[in-house]
């Protein structure tokens, strides 16, 4: 097989492309404006400035105030401090949060008194209230709910507004539980509206939305107290030491204002370009879809194929130039597929065969033109070598 | 992790794919929960391996350490196949990523089980030849290595 010139990037869910407009308002703080906001000179005060900016366009994103925004290293260390920070003694969480939910929860529980309860996620991939309501119940002092707003593997939305809408009455008998959503997925593809949604903090992460890595926020509701999680100096009203990344929060603002204004637009879109793939992939004998079809991510799927495994399979589209991804132990880096595979109830060989795929508003019919017609001769290819294969297809 | 230029030649032209319908003697092992399960089909005259085949389920390291351990055993004889060492077929592919060593320990094992089949069916102790061969045994993910 020769290795194919095209470049096709299916894979936004890990990253993103920084957009033109994004690249054109950063070039100058990577320039000439690299003052120190902290400095009370004016080439300080410009770099000052620009994180103000940013702040305002995040909140208005939000639907938010500016003083509610703190600019972090992205969206794991929004989700650190948020979590470990709140002083919660008991946590409610999902099985298939991100790794940098999941691993903060295990870790308080190794070596503090924290105490976490762990919601299931059923074959559709979204929670049931049912059973926060329950967890709650049991668990009256409960501190914390973190839920994602949508799954980073499989893309289903979670009953966000529902959640804070439970957790606001909950509170109203005398209780103080706060709601925190790992947001990283959906900000820039699903409105969010905080207040609406009774969100006490939301982490975001610039680079999944056409900013730049390494700068992300933590949104926390005025009111809500959460100690500073970097100690030092007085950057982001003392909550956040550290110098700022200026161009990283100037690509936040520039990426959340381009990716929040044409919402609707990108969305409908991405909803038929996602059609197209999904009406094509399923005619693929022994194809399943993983998670909810509906309650999903304009520019997500997920498809486990039989017979086969998933770095394979990701090997053989980078060798005809498309990137994507997989659940599969090999791409995981660990002893067992993917966590959030398994949370839904698949069997182990049938996670290892998972592929992602993730688009972006650059992503283009040509694209998927590519990836429709490379991608069955592939699984054929991968499924007429199997052993596994051969046991199923009998 | 990163894999070497041979690796991915034999990944994107696995040598020796597919069944031996008069094969003579047949060794699987692996399992599909840890992701990788290898067949390995050989005809052997007079003491000789005169061909092979293989099928595997797996990541990319599996399959290119199934083509090249059949490249490895192709014409040779018995006694040369199973003195095939998982670190004949490292080498042979100019190296593994650690995570996927038992990728290489799976190929070898898979000439083994194939050779003991071969003498089973000749009515032969394989063990005599072969050392303990257990079929039932998952081999998935050795210490600290991870599972393809």
């Amino acid at each position: 097989m020769e290795k194919s010139s095209k470049a096709v990037y299916l894979d936004n869910a890990a990253t993103t492309r920084i957009s033109d407009t994004v690249f054109e308002g950063v070039l100058p703080y990577l320039k000439e404006r690299y003052g120190n906001p902290s400095s009370v000179y004016s080439l300080g005060q410009e770099s000052a400035r620009a994180i103000e900016k940013s702040r305002e366009r995040l909140a208005s994103a939000l639907n938010c105030t500016p003083g509610e925004i703190y600019f972090t290293g992205g969206g794991s260390e929004s989700n650190n401090w948020a979590i470990r920070s709140c002083g919660a003694s008991h946590i409610i969480t999902s099985e298939f949060e991100h790794h940098a939910v999941l691993h903060v929860c295990e870790n308080l529980e190794k070596h503090t008194g924290v105490k976490t309860t762990y919601l299931p996620v059923y074959a559709n991939g979204i929670i049931k209230i049912e059973d926060l309501e329950k967890a709650l119940h049991e668990n009256p002092s409960t501190g914390l709910v973190t839920i994602m707003f949508a799954n980073n593997e499989i893309g289903t939305i979670q009953p966000i507004a529902e959640i804070g809408r439970l957790i606001s009455d909950w509170n109203k008998k005398n209780r103080k539980c706060r709601f925190h959503t790992d947001a990283v997925q959906a900000v820039g593809n699903v409105p969010i509206d905080v207040q609406a949604m009774n969100i006490d903090m939301l982490s975001l992460s610039g680079h999944k939305f056409h900013g730049m890595k390494g700068a992300g926020a933590l949104y926390v509701r005025k009111g809500v107290k959460l100690p500073p999680f970097i100690l030092g100096g007085a950057q982001e009203r003392g909550s956040r030491a550290g110098t700022e990344n200026v161009a990283g929060i100037v690509a936040l603002g520039i990426a959340v204002e381009e990716a929040v204004g044409n919402l609707e637009e990108k969305n409908a879109l991405l909803l038929k370009k996602r059609e197209r793939i999904y009406n094509e992939v399923m005619k693929i004998e022994r194809t399943r879809l993983n998670g909810d079809l509906e309650k999903r991510l304009s520019n997500n799927l997920n498809f486990s194929f039989e017979g086969i495994e998933g770095e394979a399979l990701l090997l053989n589209l980078d060798l005809m130039g498309i990137a994507a991804s997989s659940g599969s132990a090999c791409t995981s880096g660990s002893l067992d597929p993917s966590h959030v595979l398994l949370a839904l109830g698949l069997p182990h060989e049938i996670a290892h065969g998972s592929l992602r795929i993730s688009m972006s508003r650059y992503t283009t019919d040509d694209e998927i033109t590519h990836l429709l017609e490379v991608l069955p001769p592939i699984v054929a290819k991968l499924r007429a070598m199997s052993p596994v294969w051969e046991n199923i297809n009998v | 992790m990163i894999y070497t230029e041979k690796v991915m030649e034999h990944f994107a032209n696995p040598q020796n794919v597919g069944e031996l319908p008069d094969a003579n003697g047949i060794g699987e092992v692996g399992n599909a929960k840890c992701g990788d399960i290898m067949k390995i089909y050989l005809k052997i005259e007079d003491g000789v391996i005169v061909d092979v085949r293989f099928k595997t389920f797996g990541c990319g390291a599996a399959i290119a350490t199934s083509s090249v351990s059949t490249e490895l055993i192709k014409g040779k004889r018995i006694e040369d196949a199973l003195s095939l060492s998982n670190k004949t077929v490292v080498d042979a592919l100019g190296g593994l990523p650690s995570a996927k060593l038992h990728c290489s320990v799976l190929a070898e094992q898979a000439v083994k089980a194939a050779v003991a089949d071969y003498y089973k069916r000749q009515g032969i102790d394989p063990e005599l030849f072969v050392g303990k061969c257990d079929d039932s045994e998952h081999h998935c993910c050795g210490e600290g290595e991870n599972c393809g």
